[in-house]
This record gives C-alpha cells, sequence and structure tokens, in this order.
C-alpha cells in the first residue's frame, strides 16, 4: 500500500472527518503471533479460542489471494493495524462511554435511531464494541444480544456448538485472517418460539489510520424464531488504505426466520472483503439484504445454504459504483435438500468508470427433487467511462430443478431523460429520478429509515453526474 | 396576456440529414392548429426540435416564445416556460410512480412560477391534499382507473393508456403551448373521443387568466379534427408548410389526398398568422 494515493476523497462523504486516535491499546503495525497471542490476551480468552485464532493465522499465510473479482493489489498487510482498544469495557449505558466516541455516534445518529425504531443497539469503534444495549423484555425473553468476547465467556456452550461452523476459518484467504484477529461484532441468540418483532442493529466505525477492523458475527435463531439485524458502516476518508474483513455466520434452525440488512457506506479507502454465509434448515427462510455505497473495493457474496426441506433464502444485493470504486457482488445459493427455493435479486448502479459485478453460485446437490431458484440481475450504466459484468454460475447435479436466470444491462436512455426534461425536470433530476426508479423496488424492501438513508446516499453519489 | 410561439425559416434535421427546409409558422394563445401532411412530411422532427430534443440539431432559422429565442433555451427551460411535447411514444419510466411523477412535475412549474418575477406560469398551492383530489378528479374525467396513480409511469400501458396518460399530464400541467403529436394514431374510437375530451377542456379552461390553451395538432387522419375542431389547418410536405387555411381544408385533403399538395408554392408567414 502506497503512502500516498492519487485518490481524493469526495467532498460529499459526510461522514468522512476523522477524532484523535485515543485508543487505550493498539498493537504495532503487521501481523505475526505475537499480535494474534496479545489480541487474545487483551480479551482474556480461554486456550480453545486462542488455539482457533493460531490455526487461523497458520491457514491465513498458506492461503493465496483470490485471483478474480476485484483489484486487491493495493493491500499492504505488513502496514496495517490489526487491533486498537477504544476504551476499557464495553457499557451499557450510552452515558458512560467516553466522550470523544460519543461525539461520533451521535453525529451519526445512533443513540437517537435506537430511541426511535429499534429494539437493541450495538456500537462498535475500532476494534470494540463500545456500547450494547437491548430492550429489557427481550432479555427477559432470553434472547441475547452482545459482543462475542462476552459471549465467549458467557454463554461458550453455544459459541463453541456454532462458531467458526458455517464458516470454518479454511474457508478463503480472508475468513481465516478475520478467524485470526477478530474483533468485536455482534453475538445474536433467539430462544425457540421468540420474535424480535422490531429491528437490532449494529454499527460499525472506522475511526483510526491504515487500520484493520475484524468484526465477527454469529447469529443463531432457534426453531420458529425471527429476528432481523441490521448493520451499518462508514468510517474516515484517509489517504490510505483501510482494510474490512468480517465474517458473519447465520444459524436458522427450524422454521426460523433471519432477515439480516447492510447499509454498507465505507470511505473510498476501505477495502471491504467480508464473507457471510447463513444455513437454512427445515422451512427456515434467510434473507439478506445488501447494499453497497461506498468503500474502494467490495468483494461480498452473501451465501444461503438451504440443508433442510421446505428452507427458502433470499438475496437482494444494492451496489452504486462511483469512481475509483469497484463493487464484486452477489450471492450464493446451495440447495443441500429437496423441496428448497431461492431468489436472488441483483440491481447494480455504475458511473464515474467504476465496476459493478455481480457474481453469483446457485448449486443443486446431487438427487433432490423439487428444487426452484429464481436470479434477476439488472445492471443500470450511466455512462461510457463506466462498467457492469455478470458472472453467474449454475451448478446443478439435480434433474427436477426449476431454475430461471435473467440478467438485463440498461443505460439511462436519452429517450427517457429527454421524457423527463420535457417535463421540467433539470437533467441532473432527470437523471437521478431514474436512477431512484430502477432501484424503487428493492428499496421498498427496507425498512423505511434505512429506505430514506438509501436514497439520500444515492442522491450524494448522484450530484454532479451531470455538467 | 397573449402569448405567441413563432417559428421563422426553421431548418433542422437530424443525423446529419436535413428534415425541415425552413418552416414558417405562429400560434397564438386560443389557438388550435392542426398540422397535417403525409409520412415524412417532417412532423414529428418540427414537435421534437420545438421541444429540445437533443437528438436533432438545428441548421438554420429561428424560433420564439413570446419573443424569446426558443433555442437558447434547455428543454428543460422550455417547458418551464409553458410548452409541452405530448409524446407519439412515450417512454417507460419504471420504479417513478404517475402519483409521485405528476407532483414533482407540478412542483418545479410553482417552484419556477415562484422565483421568476412577472412569470406567465401561476404559482401553485403545493397542496398535497388538493393536488391528491385534483389529479383523482382529472384522472377519473379522462376515464382512467384510479390505480394508475401507483404504476409506474407508462410502464406495461396500452397503447391507448399510454396516450391519456399525456392527455392526463396535460391537464394537470396547464401549458400554455402544447405540441401534441399524433395522438391519435392507434386509438379506437371511444379512446379516441376520450381523449379529444381532453383536449377540448384545456381549450375550454377558462380559470387560465386570459391565456387561452395553444395547441399544435400534428395528425395524419380527420376523425380526431372531427372532435377537437382545430383553427387553423397547415399541410406539410417535404419540410415545409405548403398550404394553410380553415378547418374546411380538412374535407379537401380527405376527398383529394396529399399528392396535389407536392405542386403548391411555399405561403408566407403573413398569410399563415393572417
Amino acid at each position: 500500500m502506497k503512502a500516498e494515493t492519487a485518490y481524493a476523497p469526495p467532498v460529499e462523504y459526510a461522514q468522512g472527518w476523522h477524532d484523535i486516535d485515543t485508543s487505550v491499546f493498539r498493537t504495532r503495525r503487521g501481523l505475526d503471533e505475537d499480535i494474534v497471542r496479545a489480541i487474545s490476551a487483551q480479551k482474556n480468552e480461554p486456550d480453545w479460542m486462542l488455539q482457533f485464532r493460531l490455526r487461523s493465522l497458520s491457514a491465513f499465510r498458506k492461503k493465496a489471494m483470490p485471483n478474480w473479482g476485484a483489484d486487491l493489489s493495493g493491500i499492504d498487510f505488513e502496514n496495517l493495524f490489526y487491533y486498537a482498544r477504544p476504551q476499557d469495557e464495553s457499557v451499557k449505558d450510552w452515558e458512560d462511554v467516553p466522550d470523544s466516541i460519543k461525539r461520533t455516534f451521535d453525529r451519526l445518529g445512533i443513540p437517537e435511531a435506537e430511541r426511535k425504531f429499534l429494539a437493541g443497539v450495538g456500537a462498535q469503534y475500532d476494534s470494540e464494541v463500545v456500547y450494547h444495549s437491548l430492550k429489557e423484555n427481550l432479555s427477559k425473553q432470553g434472547v441475547i444480544f452482545t459482543d462475542p468476547e462476552t459471549a465467549v465467556r458467557e454463554h461458550p456452550d453455544l459459541v463453541r456448538k456454532y462458531f467458526g461452523t458455517v464458516i470454518p476459518y479454511l474457508d478463503n484467504k480472508f475468513a481465516a485472517l478475520n478467524s485470526a484477529v477478530w474483533s468485536g461484532g455482534s453475538f445474536v441468540y433467539v430462544p425457540k418460539g421468540v420474535r424480535v418483532d422490531i429491528p437490532l442493529q449494529a454499527y460499525f466505525r472506522i475511526n483510526s489510520k491504515s487500520f484493520g477492523q475484524f468484526e465477527r458475527t454469529l447469529i443463531i435463531a432457534d426453531e420458529g424464531s425471527f429476528v432481523h439485524y441490521i448493520e451499518g458502516c462508514t468510517a474516515p476518508v484517509y489517504a490510505t488504505e483501510s482494510l474490512h474483513s468480517a465474517v458473519v455466520e447465520i444459524i436458522a434452525l427450524a422454521g426460523a426466520r433471519v432477515r439480516y440488512t447492510t447499509i454498507q457506506n465505507w470511505s473510498n479507502d476501505v477495502y471491504n472483503l467480508v464473507t457471510k454465509r447463513a444455513v437454512a434448515y427445515r422451512d427456515a427462510v434467510v434473507e439478506w439484504v445488501d447494499g453497497n455505497i461506498g468503500a474502494k473495493r467490495t468483494m461480498k457474496y452473501p451465501s444461503v445454504w438451504l440443508m433442510g426441506e421446505g428452507a427458502h433464502g433470499e438475496v437482494l444485493s444494492i451496489a452504486f459504483a462511483g469512481e475509483g470504486q469497484e463493487q464484486d457482488t452477489g450471492a450464493k445459493i446451495v440447495h443441500g435438500a429437496s423441496h428448497t427455493s431461492s431468489v436472488v435479486t441483483s440491481k447494480s448502479i455504475s458511473k464515474g468508470g467504476g465496476i459493478a459485478s455481480y457474481r453469483g453460485l446457485v448449486k443443486v446437490k446431487e438427487g433432490l427433487t423439487d428444487v426452484r431458484s429464481r436470479v434477476v440481475c439488472d445492471a443500470l450504466i450511466l455512462d461510457e467511462r463506466s462498467t457492469s459484468n455478470t458472472y453467474p454460475t449454475m451448478e446443478i447435479e439435480s434433474d427436477d430443478v426449476t431454475i430461471e436466470h435473467e440478467a438485463r444491462v440498461s443505460r439511462i436512455g436519452e429517450d427517457q431523460l429527454f421524457y423527463l426534461m420535457a417535463r421540467g425536470f433539470t437533467e441532473a433530476e432527470a437523471s437521478l429520478t431514474i436512477v431512484a426508479g430502477f432501484l424503487d423496488p428493492l428499496v421498498k424492501a427496507l425498512p423505511m429509515e434505512y429506505a430514506v438513508e438509501l436514497n439520500r446516499l444515492i442522491e450524494l453519489e448522484m450530484e454532479g453526474t451531470v455538467g | 396576456m397573449s402569448r405567441t410561439l413563432s417559428i421563422r425559416g426553421l431548418e433542422a434535421g437530424i443525423e446529419g440529414k436535413r428534415i425541415l427546409e425552413g418552416l414558417d409558422l405562429e400560434i397564438h394563445s386560443g389557438e388550435i392548429h392542426a398540422l397535417m401532411g403525409p409520412n415524412g412530411s417532417g412532423k414529428s422532427t418540427l414537435a421534437n426540435v420545438l421541444s429540445g430534443n437533443p437528438v436533432y440539431t438545428v441548421t438554420g432559422g429561428s424560433a420564439s416564445l413570446d419573443g424569446e429565442d426558443l433555442f437558447a433555451l434547455s428543454a428543460t427551460e422550455r417547458a418551464l416556460r409553458g410548452l409541452f411535447l405530448a409524446f407519439q411514444y412515450p417512454v417507460e419510466i419504471p420504479g417513478v410512480t404517475v402519483g409521485r411523477f405528476l407532483k414533482r412535475a407540478l412542483e418545479l412549474r410553482s417552484e419556477y412560477g415562484a422565483k421568476t418575477p412577472g412569470s406567465p406560469v401561476p404559482e401553485g398551492k403545493g397542496d398535497l391534499g388538493g393536488y391528491v383530489k385534483s389529479l383523482r378528479d382529472t384522472m377519473a374525467y379522462m376515464e382512467m382507473d384510479q390505480s394508475f396513480i401507483n404504476r409506474y409511469l407508462n410502464q406495461g400501458f396500452s397503447g391507448g393508456e399510454k396516450k391519456r396518460m399525456e392527455v392526463l399530464q396535460m391537464l394537470m400541467l396547464k401549458p400554455a403551448f402544447a405540441i401534441i403529436d399524433e395522438v391519435d394514431s392507434g386509438l379506437d374510437i371511444d379512446a379516441l373521443k376520450v381523449v379529444a375530451k381532453g383536449l377540448n377542456r384545456l381549450r375550454d379552461d377558462t380559470s387560465r387568466d386570459g391565456q387561452g390553451f395553444g395547441a399544435l395538432l400534428v395528425t395524419h387522419y380527420r376523425r380526431i379534427l372531427d372532435e377537437v375542431a382545430p383553427d387553423f389547418v397547415h399541410v406539410m410536405y417535404k419540410g415545409r408548410i405548403v398550404l394553410s387555411g380553415g378547418p374546411e381544408l380538412v374535407g379537401e385533403l380527405e376527398q383529394r389526398g396529399y399528392d396535389w399538395v407536392a405542386d403548391l408554392p411555399v405561403p408566407s408567414v403573413a398569410e399563415v398568422a393572417s
């Protein structure tokens, strides 16, 4: 990673400010066994977790970088900081969060959001979760919403049973890296039959420069339960790259339903390389709503493994690739049981030389019957410099399968622009209207507050598009 | 205040091919002008050039709205000053509902009216309740199902529904001048009557501050002109207006076809504007 890059931060990135680094502990630059041990020691972890980290570090070193997808040549693993602790303890009372961090989240509207429409909130600042809360009625029903470090201490049985089972540390280079140095994230357990009707939210903020954030999220929805989990992400704009490499594992037991919504708005110097995977058992439903607006490079393909009959998986993917951005996103669906169904809907927009790629896999294992899958990819290209790619892969090993795949690429039509201008819209507003209309069917699937936020972000991205 | 749309010696074309060969025409508030002529005579080109479609290039002549050079204005500015193009083939705008689209178009007009002193465009009320009611009433008048409010603009509309939508927009936006490009093509007789009813309502609207509705009604056929009686009729041939007259011309054209107009000399602007 070069110390200086040619990248000029966009003035319109509203979360691009940063606070003075006041972390109470951080590791030196680079990554080795000592650093992994230091992170583990900071967390007073049991030995089994330390051993897991060390095995993962060794896997990370052996694994090659992906030879496909976005250009990752700018990542210099030796130049990054892998751990920074902003305060001593995670707190449950907002008043106890240190003032500087509190100001950050206040500016991002986090506690305000909690009061308004959330069942629980987690806020992570660099490596650690600084704040966690959950509505009392939910904790009384046995719902657990905490950081994974606390879960390792207080719920070791659940953690040992599920941690790293959906995404093994050997899965890929970045999952191995996360497994070695993970810190923060969320642990959610929803007991049998409990419905969490309003969403839980986690908010991730990177503050330090040249920093790697490696949160780890594990969601276990017990039989017949329901939960909607939302994450938002931002970072300051620096001239050097940061790395965000999360691992998210979801287990939806029989009849459970989990919806996971991401509005990713990292600043345009963050490499966002995330592994997200869910397992859905009998009659379970897992939905990923994945909006990628920010980051320099994103590689993320939320996956659902449909392992029980009657299971259903759904991925809604929205990507916006502007100047200097490469959004390599998509979905993976693995049908591992009969009578399973899946829907993947991808909408991407590229402008100003941005590259938006849909990369997807639908796999149907051998000997299954009554499997249905539908994949629809729509891409909108706003100018001649921008690119859209579609890489759909189908691996179908059974016969009784209905697979539909549609891919459409369109440019904003001159005729559409002219039509709206002939009704008094400026060219800029006409473009924005067409883009917002393109996304409308997906935005409708979001909770209202997030739909508003997403529309606002798209509006910012579209500013200055014309003339 | 009477308004004037004036076109003199207009030459224009597309992709290097000249289609308009020196066209003269003047329209005042309150006048309905029918523009007839065979295929390829340049009628649609004229409609698009006047509205500012960037695909077309103006190579000579002039056009003005109340004395202001039309070609110095963008399509947006022309629309805000009261020019409306009813498209022959309205495009689909996915994801944008009819209700939201029309509300925004009205807002843009009232914003323009508010910030432009002496603007002929009246400042709107910005009253959402009033807007929804007026949209619903106008849809009922145009015999359109109320569900169209929440449908995406023109998406999946039949040909006739698209044409009604164009007229609905005119009724809501109340332009000073409309250039109406073959609004009758492809319509059955019932749909044609509804479209004509809408146009006549615009014409009869007395709430327009003395500004009668001016229109250039582009058509091949007599039947719309039986419903919306024109004040003037012009015949276009090879990029020029070759014959102008009153409503009686419609009958003559129906009897004789268009072949004989090829030999006519080009009339002067003075004759047309009378």
